[in-house]
C-alpha cells in the first residue's frame, strides 16, 4: 500500500512522480472494448476532428484511414497500424475509456471517481503507478482503495476504516451496492441509525472488487447525496439553506419551530448545532449558519462532504426544543452534597457523549455508574420520582 | 435516459418504515424498465430536498408512496422537491383523481413528472385483493369471506376516507367476497366493532397503510381485539366474538404494490415495455396446485 493512513480531502493521494519509490507504471494490455470504443468515437467525429488522449490525438482522414499526432509530424495509418499504435499507448487509451465510456458524464459520479485518483492533477503514468500500489481515500468512516488491472480497469475495495488492516477473508464480502442498505440500518449495538452520516457505521464487511459505477452507488447508498453535495461545493454551486430560511419553510406539526427565533440572537441555534452537528454526532461539515449574514459561534466540523441545510433530525429535535424552551425558568431548592452535584453533571456528560455503555458495572468511581445512579435515586427521589422531594409544579404541593 | 424516483415518508424511529419502499424499488429495478430507480424520504436520506440531485436521467418520474392525496402529496413533497409553479390545481383532482403534473424542479433545473399517490390509483384495488390472497394463502379467496378495508377516518384528512371507500366499492362490485366494508380508526363505522359489521365467519382485515408501524402493529390489533397488548402477538386468523379475523398488516408491504408505482409512471408517459406484465407475474400468490 502506498500509504497506510487514509488520505483526506486535501491529502496527497498520489506520489509526485512515478518511479520515485521504485514503483513503475504497470504493463497495460489494450482491451478490445477500449479499441472498439475509440473507433466508434472517431466515427462520430468529422474527418480531421481529433479525439484527444493524454499526449496524443487521433483523427480520421478522408480516405478511411487515421492520423495520429503526438507532437511530431502527424502520421497517417490504417486500422491495423492504429491498433498497434494504441497498444503502445494502452495506458492513455484505457484511461480515456475508463472515464469517457465506463464512468460517463454524470457530474457527481465523474468528479468523485476522478478525485479518487487525482485525475485532474496527475499524469496517466503517475496515476497508473499509484493505482498499481493502491490509492487510498477516506469518505466519512469509509476507506476506499483504488487499484488498476492489467487491462486498465479500475477496481475498488470499500470497507469501514476500522477494518483497514483486516483480511478480506475475515470480512463479510458483498458485490451488490444495494446490499449497503442493510449495512447502514443498525449500529454495532443493533440500534436503528436515523442519520446515515452519524459516525456510528458498523464494520465487519467489505465490497472487495467494485467497478467505478458500483463504487459510486455504494458510497451514495452508505452516505446518500454526499457526493452530489460535495460535487456542487467543488463547482462553487453548493446551495446552502440557512437555519432561518429552513425553519420559515416548515409547516404542519413543524410550523411551530419558526416561533423559536425571536429576534434575540442565535444562542439557541448554537446549542442545537453543538448538540446535533458536532463531528462526534455527524460527519457532514455544517455549512449552514443562522442566516446569510450571521454565523453561528460553533465550529462546522472537518468533514469531507458538506451539510447544506438543517436535516430532518435537527428539524424534529428543534420542534421539541421549541416547546420545551417556551417554558420560563423557575427556582427550585434541592439539597445535594458536592459529590452529588458532580455526579449529576457526570451523568449528563455520560449520556451526552454516549458513554453509558462503557461504564463498567462495578466502577463506582464513575458518577454515571449504574449503582451510583440507583443510590442517588434511592436517596434523593421521593415516591413520585421528584428530585429532592420537590414537585416539578409548585401547585402540586 | 428514464428515471424513477419513489418518494416515501420514512421514519427516525422505525427501520421497517422504509422497507416497502426499498422492496418495491428493487422489484422495479429488476424489470429493467428504468435506467435508474432512486428513493427519497421525508425522514430518511436522501431527503426529498436532495434526492433529485442524485438523479441522472432526463425523463424523471416521481411517484409518491402515499395512501391518499393530502398534506404530503399536495404541500410537502412539491415544496421540498422545489417544483416551480406547483399548485394543487395542476392535478385537477376530486381527491381521488390526481394523475400527474409536469413541472421544472428548480433543484436540477429539469422537468419532472410529479405523479399522484399510489393509494388512489385504480390498480391499488387489485393490491388490496392480492393482500387478502397472501394472508389467507388462497389465490381464490372470496367465497364465504368478508373483507374489511381499514384506514384513518376523515379527522386527519378527508381524502383518506375517500380512498378507502373507493377501493371498498370497487371490490364489492366484483362480487368476489360475500361482504366488503370500509372501516375507520377514528370515525364510524369503527374497526373496533368489526364483528358487528360482518355476518361472515371469516373476515380479512386489510389496513390501507404504506408501511408497518405503530398503527398497523399496535393500534389496530389492540382496537380490534386480536390481542390485549401488541407485545403478546396474535394468530392469523384470530377469533374475536365468533369471527375469524385474518389480519393482513399494511397493504403497502404487498409485493404487487410495485405494479401501482409502475402504473403511475406509465400514466405519466413512462415507457415501460413489458414491465407491468412482468411485475404482475412475479408477485403472484401461488395457486397451490
Amino acid at each position: 500500500m502506498a500509504d497506510s493512513t487514509p488520505a483526506t480531502d486535501g491529502g496527497e493521494a498520489v506520489d509526485d512522480e512515478a518511479g520515485d519509490d521504485g514503483t513503475a507504471t504497470p504493463e497495460i494490455d489494450l482491451p478490445g472494448d477500449a479499441f472498439d470504443a475509440v473507433l466508434d468515437a472517431l466515427d462520430d467525429l468529422d474527418p480531421g476532428e481529433p479525439l484527444r488522449f493524454e499526449g496524443f490525438s487521433v483523427a480520421r482522414d478522408d480516405e478511411g484511414g487515421y492520423v495520429l499526432a503526438d507532437g511530431g509530424r502527424p502520421r497517417p495509418m490504417d486500422e491495423r497500424e492504429l491498433h498497434e499504435a494504441l497498444t503502445e499507448r494502452a495506458a492513455a487509451v484505457t484511461d480515456w475509456y475508463a472515464f469517457e465510456r465506463v464512468v460517463g458524464e454524470f457530474g457527481p459520479r465523474r468528479a468523485f471517481l476522478r478525485w479518487i485518483e487525482d485525475a485532474d492533477g496527475e499524469t496517466v503514468a503517475t496515476r497508473y503507478a499509484a493505482l498499481a500500489e493502491g490509492i487510498e481515500r477516506a469518505w466519512g468512516e469509509l476507506k476506499i482503495t483504488a487499484t488498476v488491472t492489467d487491462r486498465g480497469e479500475r477496481r475498488y475495495d470499500v470497507r469501514h476504516a476500522d477494518d483497514a488492516d483486516v483480511s478480506v477473508d475475515d470480512l463479510e464480502a458483498h458485490e451488490d451496492p444495494l446490499d449497503a442498505r442493510d449495512l447502514v440500518t443498525f449500529d454495532e449495538m443493533g440500534r436503528y441509525r436515523p442519520l446515515k452520516t452519524a459516525p456510528s457505521l458498523a464494520g465487519g464487511w467489505v465490497f472487495p472488487d467494485l467497478g467505478p459505477r458500483d463504487l459510486y452507488e455504494t458510497v451514495e447508498t452508505i452516505y446518500p447525496a454526499t457526493v452530489a453535495n460535495w460535487h456542487r461545493e467543488r463547482e462553487g454551486e453548493l446551495d446552502v439553506t440557512h437555519w432561518r430560511e429552513t425553519m420559515e419553510r416548515q409547516s404542519g406539526i413543524y410550523g411551530v419551530v419558526k416561533t423559536w427565533d425571536r429576534g434575540e440572537g442565535h444562542e439557541h441555534v448554537d446549542w442545537v448545532a453543538e448538540a446535533c452537528c458536532d463531528d462526534s454526532q455527524c460527519l457532514k461539515r455544517r455549512e449552514w449558519e443562522y442566516d446569510e449574514d450571521t454565523d453561528l459561534d460553533v465550529d462546522g466540523g472537518d468533514g469531507v462532504f458538506p451539510c447544506r441545510e438543517p436535516c430532518s433530525v435537527v428539524v424534529s429535535a428543534a420542534r421539541k426544543w421549541t416547546r420545551l424552551e417556551s417554558e420560563q425558568p423557575r427556582t427550585y431548592e434541592f439539597e445535594l452534597t458536592p459529590s452529588e452535584k458532580e455526579q449529576v453533571e457526570a451523568i449528563i456528560d455520560a449520556v451526552a457523549d454516549g458513554r453509558t455503555d462503557e461504564i463498567r458495572e462495578a466502577d463506582t468511581k464513575e458518577g454515571a455508574n449504574r449503582y451510583r445512579a440507583r443510590f442517588l435515586r434511592a436517596k434523593r427521589f421521593d415516591d413520585e420520582g421528584n428530585l429532592g422531594g420537590v414537585p416539578t409544579d409548585p401547585d402540586e404541593e | 435516459m428514464q428515471s424513477l424516483v419513489i418518494v416515501a415518508h420514512g421514519s427516525h424511529l422505525n427501520p421497517e418504515s422504509s422497507a416497502p419502499t426499498y422492496d418495491h424499488a428493487d422489484t422495479i429495478r429488476a424489470t429493467g424498465a428504468f435506467d435508474e430507480v432512486r428513493t427519497g424520504f421525508w425522514k430518511e436520506e436522501p431527503h426529498f430536498r436532495e434526492v433529485l440531485r442524485t438523479v441522472e436521467g432526463d425523463e424523471v418520474y416521481v411517484v409518491p408512496l402515499f395512501i391518499s392525496e393530502g398534506y404530503f402529496t399536495e404541500q410537502v413533497i412539491p415544496r421540498e422537491l422545489r417544483l416551480a409553479g406547483w399548485d394543487v390545481s395542476e392535478w385537477d383532482s376530486d381527491g381521488l383523481s390526481a394523475d400527474q403534473a409536469t413541472l421544472v424542479a428548480e433543484d436540477i433545473d429539469r422537468e419532472v413528472h410529479y405523479c399522484g399517490p399510489v393509494g388512489t390509483h385504480r390498480a391499488m384495488t387489485d393490491v388490496i385483493v392480492r393482500r387478502a390472497e397472501s394472508v389467507t394463502n388462497d389465490a381464490d379467496v372470496g367465497d364465504g369471506f368478508g373483507l374489511a378495508v381499514v384506514g384513518h377516518g376523515t379527522e386527519r384528512n378527508e381524502n383518506s376516507a375517500k380512498a378507502i371507500e373507493y377501493h371498498a366499492d370497487r371490490i364489492a362490485e366484483r362480487d368476489r367476497f360475500d361482504e366488503v366494508k370500509a372501516l375507520y380508526m377514528d370515525e364510524d363505522p369503527e374497526v373496533d366493532d368489526l364483528p358487528e359489521h360482518f355476518e361472515s365467519d371469516d373476515v380479512v382485515l386489510v389496513p390501507l397503510f404504506i408501511a408497518d408501524g405503530y398503527h398497523t402493529q399496535e393500534d389496530i390489533p389492540e382496537d380490534v381485539g386480536l390481542c390485549e397488548d401488541h407485545t403478546e402477538g396474535y394468530d392469523v386468523p384470530e377469533t374475536v366474538d365468533g369471527t375469524r379475523i385474518w389480519y393482513a398488516g399494511a397493504v403497502g408491504t404487498e409485493p404487487l404494490m410495485a405494479d401501482v408505482v409502475l402504473e403511475r409512471a406509465a400514466d405519466a408517459g413512462a415507457d415501460l415495455g413489458t414491465a407491468l406484465d412482468d411485475v404482475r407475474e412475479t408477485t403472484r400468490v401461488a395457486t397451490g396446485d
